[in-house]
């Protein structure tokens, strides 16, 4: 009986904030299981969501996860800044502020950023192609079942086992078993690993899609910007990631096999660790970055009411960034101390990446000027990133000066600097792609007053969150700090910096009051083609018919849509006869596999090997019984394709 | 049998036997035994040897694509020619670029 | 060149009658594989490196000099060698439309496969018999996890294969069943070049003096 008890009391994490948190998780699934039930919508969520392999569900599907990790990351990050707003705070012991900064930055980078461009990729690239699905739709959904599942096995260690709180990067030896015993660390490699698997696969899925399903004439100089984008990510997606999956298995090894791979006995090398970390870390920051860079490139075209300036160079500056982004990754780690000649090599190359960076800011700026601008909610987060990642990008080059870095380094400043370019260029990015595309998603527009005051105070909450850490690093003040002492001249701009956090999170509630009350009181988008805009996904009716195109279009420019607008037609081509619609069909199995991944990573965390076992053994079996399914596909007949486009006004 | 069996159409059928192939196993059991018979007699010393049986691997990466893996095969663009090089650079970047960074800890240990 | 005459006949041949090809689904997914394999590649470079940077971290335990047995490690060699050939023979025989016999050479394929991976199980056995686990040095660490890496790429590779075996056997030689094959083969003959690298870097140089 003692031993149960003392078994409950390590598996359940007590504290005032894990009771908290276990109340209000308790309670809200309350709620959705009472709403699911009362409203008989068990049946309606199963058939329409959680066995869907169409890639705008899904895409709405990893919006929504973003949303709700956006939230969850946030709350992490308040608490942070209300720890540190007073010199000598009590708000946080020392261990509990460990583990909420380890899961900031976590969730924040792999399962917000990451679910959030995979939502804009899901839901717009097929429609910028005309194509009529991913490549493999199948595999699309495995992906979104992976990093859910995933994300929910870091999220339950808050009240599970405990939170990682070795800092995201997850440095041994410190996440060696010696110095982080129990299960917290575990949570931190196995979710990722899991999410890991999903992000290879969409990195390769939408690489085939881009390739070989673009409309016929669509040659590849003629695709909408933001396909480029995802190209270009989806190249350093596949290159990366493998080097992420081995520096965190190898951890894995040493923490459950007692390899000595990391660790400071038995000739282990931690700093090999650091080595393979950012070998995937750096490209994952252009990752996340590139297609945010392709968002502002659409929406800047749209709403300048030009052709976006520079195609070319757009295109090769992406690529050149993609590549030179595997050859900066030492710049994470300067001061190891690796010869003069390494650091100068890999701080040049650093530094020469804001050449190609530079190149898309002056394009941007150079498809505003002399336009027709009009200022619309995505618009003004396109106008705002702009000053905010040209700080962001010249801090940047600062930090890789390799002698000066060795001063710079892990302090605020160069908190502050990958917070500019991961907020200002991600978020900003993300959030202008979710205000352009949510009339394609949903068939209504984002109302304008509660985005205004959401994006106004979200604004100013960053500069006076953020430029006050800038001098605070130059002050000495180094990252992960859990507390300092009154008399450094530290107070007054940590306090003001945390007001801007704060001020952060009220712009944030003022988005979600934006989403709710539009929901409420829709403004309906009826033609399809709401901004007057240019690519192919505003000529079909909003939100597009599950099977996109009735009829797969001919591409002859670039900014297709617009091209025909100019020759007068409001709808796309419809002389031609309709054909039966080849579609895949849904299946529970991505589902099922994403829960077995789960309960198999579940049983690694605890050591729980035979639980661990039999969930890989379900994935295994989930593998072979999609491979004998031969009945995966469905024709849609005529008469339902005419019968759909009809009820769009279409023929 | 299943009629689905009477409509297909292969690549001719020229192929009565499987020149290439065998001619690919041979090259790749000779690449693989001079490397073996190389450093089991020492015929060079390290460094050289090393850079000769790395080069002897590399040829068979190429006897592998191109004899067994079908890889001048393409449907469309040789997007998978352009894919496996660059991985085949990024493969090189990895380890020399590890080896370049690392080599600090074995001067310090 | 002579040698390449059959080659050349069977590039010559028209892609859209190549069963794996002749659906766009097939071709699709033919391009995804070669992406995976690209993907899987830098996985491998990654666990090379980590081998390169460690293999001289033998902390007191034995290296690879005095673990490396040649003639065991020459036959995992050879055999994997050849089950990449008699795979190429069952792709070639698939070409020709003649089911049986490709069955017999990928059968033959998978036994070979069962008795590498046989004998590197017996290798691994022997070696931590001999007091070097994964847990001895760094340098065992890297070795049992490059080497066993692959080593569970060959077994997933042969319950694969059997999976597609089964499949042919009940559904015949179709353009779902042909791509099927033809991606197993592009896996296994990967993992063969894979294990001439482990075999040169890990092997060779192990017992090289």
């Amino acid at each position: 009986m003692g031993g149960v008890k003392q078994f409950l009391s390590h598996f359940f994490v007590t504290g005032p904030f894990e009771i908290g948190g276990d109340v209000s998780i308790g309670l809200v699934s309350l709620a959705i299981l009472f709403v699911l039930t009362r409203y008989k919508l068990w049946g309606w969520l199963w058939r329409n969501w959680l066995t869907s392999v169409d890639h705008k569900k899904i895409g709405i599907m990893y919006m929504l996860a973003a949303l709700l990790m956006l939230f969850r990351g946030g709350v992490d990050a308040l608490m942070i800044r209300t720890q540190l707003a007073l010199p000598n705070s009590q708000f946080l012991g020392a261990e509990h502020y460990d583990q909420i900064f380890t899961t900031h930055g976590t969730i924040m980078i792999l399962f917000m950023a990451m679910p959030f461009i995979f939502a804009m990729m899901n839901i717009v690239v097929p429609l910028q192609l005309g194509a009529r699905d991913v490549a493999f739709p199948y595999l699309n959904a495995i992906s979104f079942w992976l990093f859910f599942f995933g994300a929910m096995l870091l999220n339950i260690s808050f009240v599970i086992g405990g939170s990682p709180d070795a800092g995201w990067v997850n440095y041994p030896p410190l996440a060696e078993l010696q110095f982080s015993p129990g299960p917290g660390d575990n949570f931190y490699l196995l979710s990722i690993l899991i999410s890991g698997i999903g992000s290879v696969a969409t990195g390769i899925n939408f690489l085939v899609t881009i390739l070989k399903m673009r409309a016929p004439g669509m040659s590849l100089m003629k695709m909408p910007m933001f396909s480029w984008a995802v190209f270009a990510t989806c190249i350093d997606i596949i290159f990366a990631f493998p080097a992420l999956t081995i520096a965190l298995g190898l951890e894995f090894a040493d923490r459950i096999l007692g390899a000595h791979f990391f660790t400071l006995n038995g000739g282990g090398n931690p700093m090999m660790y650091v080595n393979l970390f950012w070998m995937w870390g750096h490209p994952e920051v252009y990752i996340v970055i590139l297609p945010a860079f392709g968002i502002y490139s659409e929406v800047v075209a749209t709403f300048s009411r030009k052709r976006l300036f520079g195609y070319t160079a757009m295109v090769t500056s992406l690529l050149l960034i993609a590549i030179a982004s595997y050859f900066v990754w030492l710049h994470h780690f300067f001061t190891m101390g690796a010869g003069a000649d390494v650091n100068t090599f890999f701080a040049i190359a650093s530094m020469f990446i804001a050449i190609p960076t530079g190149v898309k800011i002056f394009n941007w700026l150079f498809t505003m000027f002399r336009g027709r601008i009009r200022m619309t909610i995505p618009m003004m987060w396109v106008i705002a990133f702009i000053p905010n990642f040209v700080i962001g990008g010249s801090t940047g080059v600062m930090l890789a000066a390799a002698p000066a870095d060795y001063q710079y380094h892990n302090s605020y400043f160069l908190v502050a600097h990958f917070h500019q370019v991961l907020i200002g260029g991600v978020v900003y990015g993300m959030l202008a792609g979710m205000y352009y595309w949510w009339p394609k998603m949903f068939g209504f527009i984002l109302e304008e007053r509660f985005a205004k005051w959401g994006f106004w105070l979200f604004n100013i909450g960053f500069y006076v969150c953020f430029m006050p850490q800038y001098p605070l690093g130059l002050m000495g003040m180094t990252r992960r700090m859990y507390t300092y002492p009154a008399g450094l001249g530290w107070s007054s701009l940590n306090m003001i910096s945390t007001v801007g956090a704060f001020v952060m999170g009220i712009g944030f509630i003022f988005i979600v009051l934006n989403i709710v009350s539009s929901i409420r009181h829709p403004v309906k988008d009826t033609t399809g083609d709401p901004w007057d805009a240019r690519t192919l996904e505003w000529s079909l009716p909003s939100p597009a018919p599950h099977y996109n195109f009735a009829r797969i279009p001919v591409i002859d420019s670039r900014d297709q849509w617009w091209e025909m607008k100019q020759k007068g037609m409001t709808k796309p081509d419809d002389s031609t006869p309709l054909a039966p619609i080849h579609m895949p069909k849904n299946s529970g199995k991505p589902f099922i596999m994403g829960v077995l991944f789960f309960i198999a990573g579940f049983g690694f965390v605890f050591n729980w090997y035979v639980l661990a076992g039999l969930g890989l053994l379900g994935v295994v079996i989930t593998l072979f019984a999609r491979s004998f399914d031969y009945d995966t596909d469905y024709y849609i007949p005529v008469d339902e394709v005419k019968h759909s486009e009809a009820a769009f006004g279409r023929s | 049998m299943t009629d689905k069996d009477q409509t297909i159409v292969t690549a001719g059928g020229h192929g009565r036997f499987p020149w290439s192939h065998v001619i690919g196993y041979i090259f790749s059991l000779v690449l693989t035994l001079v490397a073996l018979l190389m450093v089991i007699n020492h015929v060079a010393s390290g460094g050289m040897l090393l850079f000769v049986i790395l080069l002897l691997a590399t040829i068979q990466i190429f006897i592998q694509l191109f004899f067994f893996m079908h890889i001048t095969e393409k449907h469309g663009p040789a997007y998978h020619i352009i894919t496996l090089a660059v991985a085949l650079f990024f493969t090189f970047a990895i380890i020399a670029g590890s080896l370049w960074i690392m080599t600090f800890t074995q001067l310090s240990s | 060149m002579a040698v390449d005459v059959d080659h050349s006949v069977v590039k010559s041949a028209d892609h859209g009658t190549m069963l794996e090809y002749s659906t766009e689904d097939g071709a699709l997914k033919i391009l995804g594989f070669w992406f995976f394999l690209a993907q899987d590649m830098i996985l491998f470079a990654c666990l090379f490196a980590t081998y390169l940077i460690l293999h001289n971290r033998t902390a007191g335990g034995p290296s690879a000099m005095q673990l490396f047995d040649v003639p065991g490690f020459a036959a995992e060699t050879f055999i994997l060698l050849t089950s990449s050939f008699t795979y190429g023979i069952a792709t070639f025989q698939m070409r020709n439309n003649r089911l049986k016999s490709m069955l017999i050479w990928m059968g033959i394929t998978v036994l070979l496969g069962l008795s590498f991976v046989s004998l590197e199980l017996k290798e691994f056995i022997t070696y931590v018999l001999q007091g070097a686990t994964i847990s001895r040095s760094a340098f065992l660490s890297a070795f049992f996890t490059l080497v066993g890496t692959h080593g569970l790429h060959v077994t997933l590779g042969i319950f694969w294969m059997i999976s597609v075996m089964i499949q042919l056997v009940k559904r015949g030689l179709t353009p779902v069943t042909a791509r099927k094959a033809f991606i197993v083969g592009l896996y296994w003959h990967f993992l063969d070049v894979i294990w001439v690298f482990i075999f040169t870097v890990v092997y060779l140089t192990g017992v090289m003096k």
